[in-house]
């Protein structure tokens, strides 16, 4: 039994010396849309670094205000590159930290096969159901769905059909879930290795909504944690860049 | 106090909601509270344990069933298509049944220990004078279990007004139709409104804290009356 005791122990030992000496942690704050990606991403990150991240999702704009409320993120991935650049000029970001990590695509995506079609005329189907989509004013794919539906000319036709996700998340549950027959969602939640992995989606034209370019950006108290910076490295090199573009993000 | 329409119309939708929520639960609660106080069944304590799971579980815990469950594919959505009424989630409909199912025990505990607390005594007299069950219930039971009923009312009312992760989840956001008091307030946060949300939720905070006071003051009135008479 002691040789069990101090082979723990000293296992232990080993375990606490190795995370003393190397190994940090930082609390990430991720836009709903990059909850696939950053998954991923954050096992590379432990495996190759030993450093680890916490992971907090939400959209874009309920992370923002948890910041400015002194939330302990040390680093944003936004959904919109306006986010990052306001939290820089107030002085709560590091400047010069910020860059795109990914172009996001909205996609109108159906949890059933065939009932999206490729040009997206199911949005004009005298049986469209509900429409999900993101709060436009905390979630920018909300807004671009938004600016997309105005394009189209649907705005009055779809308006009370359209049913609010209090982030992109939430808005793919309501369609994944079959509540609401269709969803503007991103084309991360329903890609899988580059392909559809159920249902069927409208990739929503680049004319209809302005790009939706996710900015990165580390926090200006976090200039020093070992993780934060490794993970704004990693989200730099060109393996995490195939990656992230194999969800459907262009880079 | 300056409210916005939108509030405005939140606060409208949320009194309606609690209102229908507490009428429906006052006609359902009632057999169910009545059940519970007089059955010797084994199932007593399931249903018992089944009729209090609301206090417990988590709002998305409730939430998550209720959207899968009311959702198209769901045993209760596959129902109310096939009864031609469409699905419930994202309606107002479905935000008064997950309302029902969410503020269940508040309306049957104060009931149910109204009528465990006046025994079966008054029953047996009632019979005995030939009253009818039905004549039973209103002229005897009703009166001496009133302030069960009023608890119940004002304690599932209250509640339901105070509805949030539920609404969150099945409701979809919808002015007028799902947007509540409680999901405006989160809105105009998440939106850095703050002080709309200061506006809204200090209405919210008085009527709270009166409705909570009116009902101390109903029970110690209660109280003095009761020790009153001998």
């Amino acid at each position: 039994m002691h040789l069990v005791t101090r082979a723990l122990f000293t296992l232990m030992l080993a375990v606490s010396v190795h995370t003393s000496a190397s190994a940090a942690t930082a609390q990430v704050a991720v836009a709903a849309n990059f909850a696939e990606p950053i998954k991923a991403i954050a096992a590379v990150l432990e495996k190759t670094t030993g450093h680890t991240i916490r992971i907090t999702l939400g959209s874009t704009g309920k992370l923002y205000a948890q910041i400015k409320n002194g939330a302990p993120f040390d680093v944003l991935l936004a959904a919109d590159a306006t986010t990052p650049h306001k939290l820089e000029q107030e002085g709560l970001a590091q400047p010069g930290s910020r860059f795109t990590y990914a172009t996001g695509k909205l996609v109108l995506w159906s949890a059933q096969a065939g009932r999206v079609d490729d040009k997206g005329q199911v949005l004009t189907a005298a049986n469209l159901g509900k429409v999900a989509y993101a709060n436009p004013k905390v979630a920018p794919y909300g807004a671009a769905t938004v600016q997309a539906i105005d394009k189209l000319g649907l705005t009055s036709a779809l308006t009370p059909k359209l049913v609010q996700g209090e982030s992109i998340g939430q808005a793919f549950t309501f369609a994944a879930t079959g509540n609401a027959d269709v969803g503007f969602v991103a084309m991360s939640q329903v890609l899988d290795g580059g392909r559809l992995k159920s249902g069927s989606m409208w990739v929503v034209p680049q004319a209809l909504y302005s790009p939706i370019e996710q900015d990165a950006v580390l926090m200006q108290k976090s200039a020093s944690n070992e993780a934060a910076q490794a993970l704004m490295k990693l989200l730099k090199s060109p393996n995490t860049k195939d990656l992230i573009r194999s969800y459907g993000y262009d880079l | 106090m300056l409210l916005t329409d939108a509030d405005l119309q939140a606060i409208a939708l949320t009194l309606q909601t609690a209102t229908l929520t507490t009428a429906i639960l006052l006609l359902v609660g009632t057999p169910v509270a009545w059940w519970l106080a007089r059955t010797r069944s084994r199932l007593k304590a399931p249903v018992a344990a089944l009729v209090s799971l609301p206090f417990v579980l988590p709002p998305s815990v409730l939430g998550f069933y209720l959207l899968v469950g009311m959702g198209p594919h769901g045993p209760v959505g596959q129902f109310t298509q096939a009864m031609g009424w469409g699905v419930l989630p994202f309606t107002f409909s479905g935000l008064v049944v997950s309302s029902v199912f969410y503020s269940l025990p508040f309306m049957v505990q104060p009931i149910q220990n109204a009528f465990e607390a006046m025994g079966t005594r008054p029953l047996e007299v009632a019979a005995t004078l030939r009253a009818s069950p039905l004549d039973t219930f209103f002229s005897v039971v009703l009166p001496l279990c009133r302030p069960g009923f009023v608890t119940g009312a004002i304690m599932t009312f209250a509640h339901t007004v105070g509805e949030f992760g539920v609404v969150l989840m099945v409701g979809g956001n919808i002015p007028g139709v799902t947007r509540m008091v409680s999901v405006q307030i989160y809105d105009h946060v998440e939106t850095a409104e703050y002080a709309d949300a200061h506006r809204l939720a200090a209405v919210m905070l008085v009527f709270a804290f009166a409705v909570l006071l009116a009902l101390q003051a109903y029970n110690q009135r209660l109280q003095a009356r009761q020790r009153g008479t001998p």
